[in-house]
């Protein structure tokens, strides 16, 4: 880590760069409020700079001037805990595919855009202030089912039960997902299937999730539409946003999971 | 040297390898009736936190659980990549309870305690078969069993893995557990709730003052034990890997009711992360330890060789790991990779447009992996091309993501151009000083995971912060809590409206008004950053006495100048994150000035603490164990004041000896 070059000054921060840009940005106290766009112009950008960075730079230089900072949902800035959130240009996480907006870097614009940023759009996912969500659905929904019942102590020697390294793999790529909620912003639908369908095909592909496998398709899918997220109806937009590529297999998997469950059980 | 009277580690006799299970054995249970009546408060909810609440709840308690996070699921546990210890052997290369027991006491330079450290040995195997049970999809060898790796400063194969996203696997085990009990009403989950105070009555933890981030409200929530599971304070440095969020507020405060904190100059330096590149630059980025099992580090041999790595030839490369340390080679510990990597950048040999970073490079794996692709498919005339595409197959899948990340963040396809690497703060050694039961010194108070400074000593060996983080939450917190709950089913709901939550709420109130009163020129990030800079450039990879002097010095002042001139928008009834932020600095002002005192105080070099008076001839470092083989527990005694209590460090089992990896 070199030396942070703080006295040189502090003022440079975020003047190192030479691109302008004009930012909308979605404003809003809280989810009572009327929200709406404001104008920021923002120069020397460097390419270099995460789109979160910029955000960073916008804020230090709207505390300048006595303006309240954009809000926003951040935190590990590593593309990994889920918590950026900003639909840019009209898509989640911008315009790259397979990156959060925290991976997303500057050199992805040009000198001169326009750049519109809003929160996540979905009637279960209320607005707190300007581009923070409320994503509390995601953890009732894994309330009602996304797990194994085993308390602590319960467990086997981990390599008596050995699986195949194809349904591990499958597992695994299921279980990527980071629960970011880009998936229903991108939906027209706000539909929260291909989350709910990853936590499904996780435990369905493994021996461990065999015992509650229908009751657990069955519960949070119960969940889900209580939540008010959306039906699907296959467009597909939750997959292609999706910033870890979570696969639309895992909605197949999950409708017969449900349908399998529904057939075979009254329980919800 | 003795240790303090006011530190009682309460380590049970016996041998070390029958301590742990005699023990538990014998600790005081709770009845399920009476389980149900007290209650627990668990901060913060990573691998620790989480796996913690969800165990005590399944075990009966009532349990409130809390994160600063919009859910559980961001922990900052999320973001750990590598992998996850465990004495399994199931590579049957000779590994054991004891060699992992020795392992993390050598890798910790003989400042840890022992007791703890086997017992962490102990149940490692447990939490593989507790994680697996659970459902989290480790990687698996074509048979299906469970695929290991090796980590720094070990000769065996123990590392379990899920690809490079094992703390996010692991986390998201723990959490769904944690959900579970929420779901079944025997957890109480408050996300985007800020612990600000923690509440003792009578000389015992009896809840927290929490803030709802959203609404601003202050709220007391009281409890018969306090758990803070809040993580490390890597933060301090400004620059590092942890999340931006992460914070030592919640043990900060601890410590200031009553809770010594014990090592804090003990921060750990990790070798490979992404350098810096510019001074907007936010937080760095890890490179997983996992990617030195395959890549090979080097410098150029000439000094400032401007040439692209790829044009430098072979014998034009210093491999000065390998060439300094040949029985670990690029495996050494962290705190001598970063060592190493700063002394060649210092030297001149750095590369890149800072020369402050060194390559680490894929090129000879590739070619190994192709050769072994070819040699498995019995094609003997492969050409170099098919090599090299075939061995970049294999490098993509056991380490696709992170070389994704890479090339995000740089803009470099690291399959083409070695990587450039650089250390950079990544996690912190030091945190509240706990006894064996993990209580730190206010009864009922708790502390677990990175925020407590129990396992690791002077340096944590690579893949042992997630087993610990679940070790404290899994399988020892819920035995040893017991001895203190045993004595509390008499005690009956801890009330609210108790004047120490009153005093506490009041207080903590009169600060967040305080700081929006002050109305500075300067915002809450600029003194993060000019706090940054004095802990890296003084309390960093190496340390002085003459800088740590000038750095409390300067400390001091910065304190001063944030509690005049600090600029924190907007209000307290509402969403302010800037106001969280500004609580938080303040905070991390005041913990600086006592890693620099700590640092200061250590008259010696161990593990991720060099001093540059005490360095032997070769450069490395220099221990006294006469006059330092304690554990430093300080005392806040009031502003800028601190008294030090030493715990000795016995050694029965291990000999302690100078650390070589040569």
């Amino acid at each position: 880590m070199p030396r942070l070059k703080v006295e040189s000054d502090i003022k440079n921060i975020g003047m190192e760069g030479n691109m302008s840009l004009s930012l909308k940005v979605w404003r809003q106290s809280n989810k009572d409020a009327a929200g709406g766009f404001e104008n920021y112009k923002l120069d020397h950008v460097s390419p270099d700079m995460s789109f979160l960075e910029m955000f960073d730079v916008l804020n230090e230089q709207l505390i300048e001037e006595g303006k309240e900072p954009v809000s926003f949902d951040h935190d590990c800035r590593e593309g990994i805990c889920g918590a950026c959130s900003m639909y840019i240009n009209g898509r989640p996480h911008g315009p790259l595919r397979g990156v959060t907006t925290c991976q997303l870097h500057m050199r992805s614009f040009k000198d001169g855009d326009t750049i519109v940023v809003e929160p996540w759009r979905a009637q279960a996912f209320p607005v707190i202030k300007d581009l923070v969500v409320d994503r509390d659905a995601f953890d009732r929904v894994i309330s009602a089912g996304g797990f194994v019942s085993v308390n602590t102590g319960n467990a086997q020697d981990a390599n008596a039960l050995p699986i195949a390294k194809e349904a591990a793999d499958d597992a695994f790529a299921a279980a990527a997902c980071i629960g970011c909620g880009a998936c229903v912003a991108a939906c027209k639908n706000a539909s929260a299937m291909l989350f709910v369908s990853a936590k499904i095909s996780q435990l369905a592909l493994l021996p461990q999730g065999q015992a509650e496998r229908s009751i657990r398709a069955e519960k949070m899918v119960a969940q889900m539409d209580a939540e008010g997220f959306g039906a699907c109806t296959n467009t597909g937009a939750c997959s292609a946003e999706c910033p870890k590529e979570i696969s639309l297999e895992n909605i197949a998997r999950m409708n017969r999971e449900y349908i399998g469950a529904k057939f075979s059980s009254s329980a919800v | 040297m003795a240790t303090s009277s006011r530190l009682d580690a309460k380590i049970p006799q016996g041998s070390i390898e029958s301590k742990w299970s005699k023990y538990r054995s014998s600790v005081p249970l709770v009845n399920p009736a009476n389980k149900r009546n007290l209650e627990i408060i668990v901060v913060g909810t990573g691998l620790a936190g989480a796996s913690a609440a969800a165990t005590l709840a399944e075990l009966g308690y009532k349990v409130k659980a809390f994160c600063f996070q919009d859910s559980p699921r961001r922990a900052h546990s999320i973001a750990a990549q590598g992998g996850i210890n465990a004495a399994k052997n199931y590579q049957n290369d000779g590994d054991s309870v004891y060699r992992l027991f020795y392992d993390t006491i050598k890798g910790g330079d003989y400042r840890a305690r022992e007791a703890n450290v086997h017992r962490l040995a102990e149940v490692s195997g447990n939490i593989i078969d507790q994680c697996v049970a659970a459902g989290v999809p480790f990687a698996r060898e074509y048979g299906g069993l469970l695929s290991n790796r090796s980590f720094g400063g070990t000769q065996v194969q123990r590392t379990f893995y899920a690809a490079g996203q094992t703390g996010q696997q692991l986390l998201l085990g723990a959490y769904s557990g944690l959900q579970r009990q929420v779901g079944m009403g025997t957890i109480k989950m408050y996300n985007r709730h800020e612990m600000l105070d923690v509440v003792n009555i009578d000389g015992k933890c009896r809840g927290i003052i929490a803030r709802n981030l959203i609404t601003g409200e202050l709220e007391r929530h009281g409890g018969h034990a306090v758990l803070l599971c809040t993580g490390g304070y890597g933060n301090v440095f400004y620059l590092s890997t942890n999340a931006m969020g992460s914070n030592v507020t919640a043990a900060w405060k601890a410590h200031k009711r009553g809770a010594f904190f014990g090592n804090p100059c003990f921060t750990q330096i990790h070798p490979t992360c992404i350098p810096v590149s510019g001074e907007h630059q936010s937080k760095l980025t890890l490179m997983s330890e996992s990617l030195r099992n395959d890549g090979r580090i080097w410098v150029p041999k000439k000094k400032d060789d401007n040439r692209p790595g790829n044009a430098i030839p072979e014998d034009e490369r210093d491999y000065y790991l390998e060439r300094r340390y040949p029985a670990f080679g690029n495996l050494v510990p962290r705190d001598i990779a970063s060592r190493a990597a700063k002394e060649r950048c210092d030297a001149g040999y750095g590369v890149g447009t800072s020369k402050l970073a060194v390559y680490l490079d894929f090129a000879a794996a590739v070619e190994r992996y192709g050769r072994g692709e070819a040699n498995k498919n019995n094609i003997h005339n492969a050409s170099d091309a098919d090599i090299v595409t075939w061995g970049k197959a294999v490098v993509k899948e056991k380490y696709g993501n992170l070389f994704d990340m890479y090339k995000q963040i740089t803009g470099e396809d690291p399959y083409e151009v070695p990587m450039r690497i650089y250390p950079a703060v990544h996690y912190t050694m030091g945190g509240l000083w706990v006894d064996y039961n993990l209580m730190t010194t206010v009864p009922g108070l708790y502390s677990l995971g990175e925020a407590n400074f129990s396992d690791h000593g002077a340096n944590r060996l690579g893949a042992s912060a997630l087993m610990q983080g679940l070790a404290d939450g899994y399988f020892v917190i819920p035995y040893t809590i017991g001895a203190y709950l045993a004595s509390e089913i008499r005690t009956g709901k801890i009330s609210t409206d108790h004047e120490a939550f009153v005093k506490a709420e009041a207080e903590v109130r009169e600060r967040i008004e305080t700081l929006l009163r002050i109305q500075g020129k300067t915002s809450p990030e600029l003194f993060h950053r000019r706090l940054g800079k004095i802990m890296w450039d003084k309390c960093g990879m190496a340390r002085n006495a003459q800088g740590l002097k000038e750095a409390i010095e300067e400390i001091r002042q910065l304190r001063r100048d944030f509690w005049s001139d600090v600029k924190v928008m907007g209000t307290a009834n509402y969403f302010n994150p800037e106001l969280d932020k500004a609580n938080r600095v303040a905070d991390f002002i005041e913990l600086g000035e006592l890693m620099c005192l700590d640092a200061l105080d250590r008259n010696e070099s161990c593990g991720g603490h060099f001093r540059e008076e005490y360095q032997t001839e070769e450069g490395e470092a220099m221990r006294d164990d006469e006059n330092y083989m304690y554990v430093s527990a300080w005392e806040h005694k009031g502003p800028e004041n601190w008294e030090l209590h030493k715990e000795e460090l016995v050694y029965e089992n291990i000999k302690i000896a100078q650390r070589s990896y040569k």
